[in-house]
């Protein structure tokens, strides 16, 4: 199984430990991630609310140098990478303006982008080409009786998404469940993190991420899964104001890449773990 | 009591905005809008907005174009896309927010410092320069910029940045990154940028 | 050009202006001046209705003035008006079929919007009809009997009308019920609105009328499996499953339930919606009609492993109604026409996640509601939450899973006025407080907007806005144990999160699952959303594309119940037109075999679909009988030495009629 890799800027910075434990999973279940090589930034949804043209440029330098490694699809593990590429394509296949503009930025960097080229995230390729029997097979530290609230974030199903429900996702349930864990009900799986506005506006973002740390916590969630480097920051950068304004709700937020990797039998330290905020080994090394 | 019309006369819209909106690519819907109010319900940023999605939705459709360039819903909209998701008519409501935002950038119709503006040009700034952003520096870049308290406020963050190994004061940066600003130039000069 | 007869031709021609429908955008006169140039054409007039009495004189008029021998119109879809055109022909003394119609408003005006290329294909129809009709002949219609016998299929309220109504006039029925009991969705309800009369009370008196019946034979617990003929003379195979129980033999008395092995009631009960228990051999609710038991084959120890003690036939042992032995029959019944009344089915609303159907106990539908308030329900009529205690805050969620484009995109017309209706039963009975999310009340009808404002003045409150999310997830303390519904007060212009008990969803109606097995086996047509098709919206709202098969109900689309008695009624008198009409002419474009050039091949016997034709083994020819042909045409073009004919589509009437559309463009 071969794809190509759009790591997106997060995973290089913020988010570095998502790609410490993506690669070695991957890895293990027999997956080739190829990195694109000088990709540049998706532009995320701050781009495209400032010029939706040059944002598709963006998408179309990454598309295109891609497809110039020949086929395969592309693998964007970031909700809002992921969200972005697509709605690129989308907007490319939909508007002459757009795909004219295009054509011609391409033009000055002897690129071609022909769009065939399918964007897909890490979740999907997991559930629907490596398969659950699979990632069971790798299994031998299963997460028993670890109680986790599967959190998907809002991109990375919304609103293109094929491989899953828009409201109510269930393939990184399914993920979890092969591992052993125990899945909560946590119908707060799609609600919105807040994004950039807990950066630009703390008093909303951090009232979203709140409410998110609690409802888990009240179900009974012992940490959350993430599958987005914003959704991951967010959940866990900023405990401590939470507390200051509303009382603690301390709940370590993981990868879900993390979590496979510690049921694959990894080593804490080389799947980023000691990134967080709010440590989670105590309670990996624990099951 | 200060008193204050609240009546709009014709001439306060300006007419074709609407249709302008609705001919960019997935905001075709705005015109079946039932005003039903799912989009402000299941926004989770509604409790803060001026104007509901909703009530925006209905504006640029009525073509009250400054009342909606001017809201503060459309920085406030996170771009989840929940919204769209449940909108009874399919009416790509994000989609609309974008180009309402990109429409109030382009004619500077927003309050000066304001973080959310600052963010996009700083972002956009960056990409176009270096091809890539460094989160640690654009966010410095931002709380400079916007908000010195909040930056003071943030000490703490970027302390914890450092012991868990994430902060990056090296600007990343692409090798073409030359060649994509020119790239990015192109759709400058034509002005064909996609927006209304 | 001469006709057969040697008469010279004398064609007239009109073109209708059908109001602006055709003028609109057909120059109607350069359409008649054109005409009058083509040969044969001895007069061509445009008139602004020619279906009008007035229009349909002129056809008279000129044929006897001017001496016409062929007249054309063009003007509508020959469904429509063929008939009204032919019949003035007629009494111009002309024979019929001497006639020929153009559509130029389906095929032309209404398609188009460039004016002068739809006038060039308006002459361009014209000049192949005026060619075609040169070729026609006079022709004969027939008769056929018809038989007076009707099936009734579905014994909901809209079909229990039906039946009553033909049967009243003195028509044998066949009512064919799905269910062990008739009654449908009605009998499910506990008042009807706008009067919030009990519905059991005006539906139970029908019901056993039906089983009283002298000329209705009810078959319930039976489905149609399979319709042959045609009008005036359908042979129909009606299934009846085995019950388990000869009706005839049973009298209700549910001993044999009281006995059965199961000591507690444990499998949900269908009327209840799920919200009580039955035993395997259960009376499908107390009205029942008939009033006999039905065992489940999929619960009963017997039936599944042939290992009970059987205690239940212990306790019939007087009467000897159960029988296990009992199979499956397939019985055939001749009747002349149908009525379709197979209703509708509720949206399920696990479709819609954000709701909490399935995942929150206290989310109902409106059809659990209405099983929880009524007193023959599994509660006694008292409404209780989950945990058995009465709630003090209801809330109803109008159109879930309509007007929406991902679902369901139409209304469906009741649920406005059945929430209402809860919404009052519910402050009369429990004094909670009751609030109704609403995108658009929609009360009309006679007596809605009064049952609107009847609701309003018992305190039920509305809040305009589309439930976005039913939850469970507290934000304060005074949401903490209930159901946070989320909802923009559109009118108020702010969002709002309002902690409740119970959610009420009203569910919107959706074509049965079955409906297009029905409709296939019926020979119906269905709208895209999968309704049953009427054969005029506004003209024919009971009739169907094939004759005799008629419908009513919410089976055609969703109504409340005086909407599907009207057309229970509507569709029983359509029916007792046709029967008592004695007879139905027949089309006369019946195939036919000239019998010099058949070569005995015998292909076309078997193709046939009504098995109309006879092969002769002595003379080695086959031959058609008119009275079965339905003038399908399959033959015709099946027949290898192109010995077969057919009327009004004779080989040189249409290829006159192309020579016509080619010889213009
Ligand atoms: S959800 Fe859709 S139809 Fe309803 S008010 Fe919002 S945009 Fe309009
Ligand atoms: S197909 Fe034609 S030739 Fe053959 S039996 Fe029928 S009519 Fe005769």
């Amino acid at each position: 199984m071969k794809y190509h890799y759009f790591p997106g800027c997060s995973l290089k910075g913020l988010g570095r430990a998502y790609e410490e434990s993506l690669l070695p999973v991957m890895e293990r279940l027999g997956v080739e991630l190829h990195e694109i090589e000088d990709w540049n930034c998706c532009g995320a949804t701050v781009y495209m609310a400032t010029d939706q043209g040059n944002a598709c440029v963006l998408g179309a330098r990454n598309m295109a140098l891609a497809e110039k490694n020949g086929a395969g699809d592309i693998v964007a593990p970031c909700n809002a990478c992921y969200l972005t590429l697509n709605k690129a394509k989308h907007c490319l296949a939909e508007s002459s303006a757009i795909r004219r503009n295009v054509e011609r930025a391409m033009a000055e960097a002897h690129l071609t982008y022909s769009g065939n080229l399918a964007v897909r995230h890490p979740l999907d390729v997991l559930v629907h080409d490596v398969g659950l029997e699979a990632i069971r097979r790798e299994v031998v530290r299963p997460l028993t009786k670890l109680k986790v609230a599967p959190y998907y974030g809002c991109q990375a199903v919304r609103p293109q998404c094929t491989f899953d429900d828009q409201w109510n996702p269930t393939s990184m349930d399914q993920v979890l469940t092969a591992l052993g864990a125990t899945v909560v009900d946590y119908p707060l799986k799609t609600r919105c993190c807040g994004g950039s506005l807990t950066g630009t506006v703390p008093e909303a973002g951090l009232r979203l991420t709140y409410i998110l740390l609690q409802e888990a916590l009240r179900r009974g969630a012992e940490v959350i899964a993430t599958i987005c480097p914003l959704c991951q920051f967010n959940l866990d950068g900023y405990h401590d104001q939470i507390a200051r304004r509303w009382g603690a709700v301390r709940i370590p937020v993981v990868y879900l890449t993390q979590l496979m990797g510690v049921a694959f039998g990894m080593a804490p330290d080389a799947l980023g773990l000691k990134r967080n905020f709010l440590p989670a080994e105590p309670l990996l090394a624990m099951s | 009591m200060k008193l204050t019309q609240k009546i709009k006369y014709d001439a306060d819209r300006t007419v074709g905005f609407g249709e302008s909106v609705a001919r960019l690519p997935g905001c075709e819907g705005l015109p079946s809008c039932i005003q039903c109010g799912t989009c402000s319900g299941t926004c989770p940023m509604s409790i803060y907005m001026d104007l509901s999605p909703r009530q925006v939705i209905g504006l640029v459709r009525a073509d009250f174009k400054k009342e909606a360039l001017s809201c503060n819903t459309i920085w406030l909209c996170s771009s989840c896309y929940a919204c769209t998701v449940q909108c009874p008519r399919e009416i790509g409501i994000t989609e609309i927010m974008y180009a309402l935002k990109q429409r109030a950038i382009r004619e500077h119709t927003f309050p000066a410092g304001f973080p959310i503006a600052i963010l996009a040009r700083e972002f956009t700034r960056m990409v176009t320069r270096k091809g890539r952003i460094t989160e640690t520096l654009l966010v410095m870049k931002l709380f400079l910029r916007a908000n010195w308290r909040a930056a003071l406020a943030s000490w703490w963050l970027g302390l914890g940045l450092i012991r868990t190994g994430r902060f990056v004061l090296r600007q990343e940066q692409i090798q073409g990154h030359r060649e994509l600003a020119t790239m990015l130039a192109q759709t400058k000069e034509t002005g064909e940028g996609g927006a209304p | 050009m001469k006709v057969k007869d040697d008469q010279p031709l004398r064609i007239g021609f009109y073109v209708c202006h059908c109001g602006h429908n055709i003028a609109g955008v057909v120059d109607c006169a350069a359409v008649a001046q054109y005409a009058a140039t083509l040969e044969g054409v001895v007069l061509s007039r445009d008139y602004k209705y020619m279906c009008s009495s007035p229009g349909q004189e002129l056809i008279r008029e000129d044929i006897r003035d001017h001496n016409l021998n062929r007249v054309v119109v063009a003007s509508c879809s020959p469904l429509l008006h063929e008939h009204t055109f032919r019949t003035a022909v007629a009494a111009g003394g002309l024979n019929p079929f001497l006639f020929q119609m153009v559509n130029i408003r389906e095929h032309d005006a209404w398609v188009h919007t460039d004016k002068a290329a739809a006038t060039d294909k308006a002459k361009a129809l014209a000049a192949a009809a005026i060619r075609r009709v040169a070729r026609h002949r006079p022709l004969e219609t027939t008769r056929a009997p018809i038989h007076p016998d009707v099936l009734v299929v579905g014994g909901g309220i809209s079909g229990i009308h039906a039946a009553l109504t033909l049967a009243n006039a003195g028509k044998k029925v066949y009512l064919v019920e799905r269910d062990p009991s008739i009654g449908g969705h009605m009998a499910q309800f506990d008042k009807t609105f706008p009067t919030l009369d009990c519905a059991a009370c005006i539906l139970t008196p029908k019901m056993s009328a039906v089983r009283a019946h002298k000329n209705i034979v009810l078959w319930t617990y039976s489905e149609v499996a399979k319709v042959e003929g045609y009008v005036g003379n359908y042979t129909v195979t009606v299934r009846r499953k085995a019950r388990y129980v000869q009706e005839e033999l049973c009298v209700g008395c549910q001993e044999c339930v009281e006995a059965c092995v199961f000591k507690e009631p444990k499998f949900p009960d269908r009327f209840n919606v799920g919200l009580s228990r039955r035993k395997p051999i259960y009376m499908p609710f107390p009205q029942a009609v008939p009033q006999a038991v039905v065992i489940d084959p999929e619960r009963c120890i017997e039936l599944k492993t042939g290992k009970c003690k059987k205690t239940c036939l212990e306790a019939c042992a007087d009467r000897h109604a159960i029988d296990f032995q009992q199979k499956e029959e397939l019985v055939q019944i001749h009747v002349g026409s149908m009525i379709v009344a197979t209703g509708y089915e509720l949206f399920d609303p696990r479709r819609l996640p954000h709701y909490g159907y399935g995942r929150y106990p206290d989310v109902l539908t409106t059809l659990e509601c209405e099983r929880l308030i009524s007193s023959s329900g599994p509660t006694g009529g008292e409404l209780r939450l989950h945990s058995g205690q009465a709630p003090t805050a209801v809330g109803f969620v109008l159109c879930a899973g309509s007007r929406d484009y991902k679902t369901n995109r139409w209304c469906s017309r009741t649920c406005c006025m059945h929430s209402m209706k809860l919404a009052q039963i519910i402050r009369e009975r429990t004094g909670a407080e009751v609030t109704l999310f609403y995108i658009d009340i929609r009360a009309p009808g006679k007596g809605g907007e009064e049952f609107y404002d009847r609701a309003l003045a018992q305190g039920v409150k509305f809040v305009r806005g589309r439930v976005a999310e039913v939850s469970d997830c507290p934000l304060s303390p005074a949401e903490q144990g209930k159901l946070i519904v989320r909802v923009e007060d559109t009118l108020a212009g702010m969002v709002r999160r309002i902690p409740l008990d119970m959610v009420v969803l009203a569910v919107g109606m959706e074509p049965q699952a079955n409906a297009q097995e029905v409709r296939r086996i019926m020979n119906m047509s269905c709208s895209a959303e999968g309704w049953f098709l009427e054969k005029h919206p506004k003209m024919a709202p009971v009739s169907t594309f094939t004759d005799g098969v008629f419908i009513a109900g919410c089976c055609q689309g969703p109504k409340d119940i005086p909407d599907s008695i009207a057309q229970a009624g509507a569709a029983a008198a359509e029916a007792l037109a046709l029967i008592d009409a004695g007879g139905i002419d027949q089309e006369p474009n019946t195939a036919y075999i000239s019998e010099e050039d058949c070569s005995g091949c015998k292909s076309c016997v078997d193709l046939c679909p009504y098995k109309a034709i006879a092969f002769d083994p002595v003379k080695e020819k086959a031959s058609i009988n008119a009275a079965l042909c339905k003038g399908c045409g399959v033959c015709v073009a099946a027949c290898p030495s192109g010995s077969i004919g057919q009327n009004l589509f004779e080989d040189q009437e249409v290829f006159e009629e192309i020579e016509g559309v080619l010889a213009h463009a």
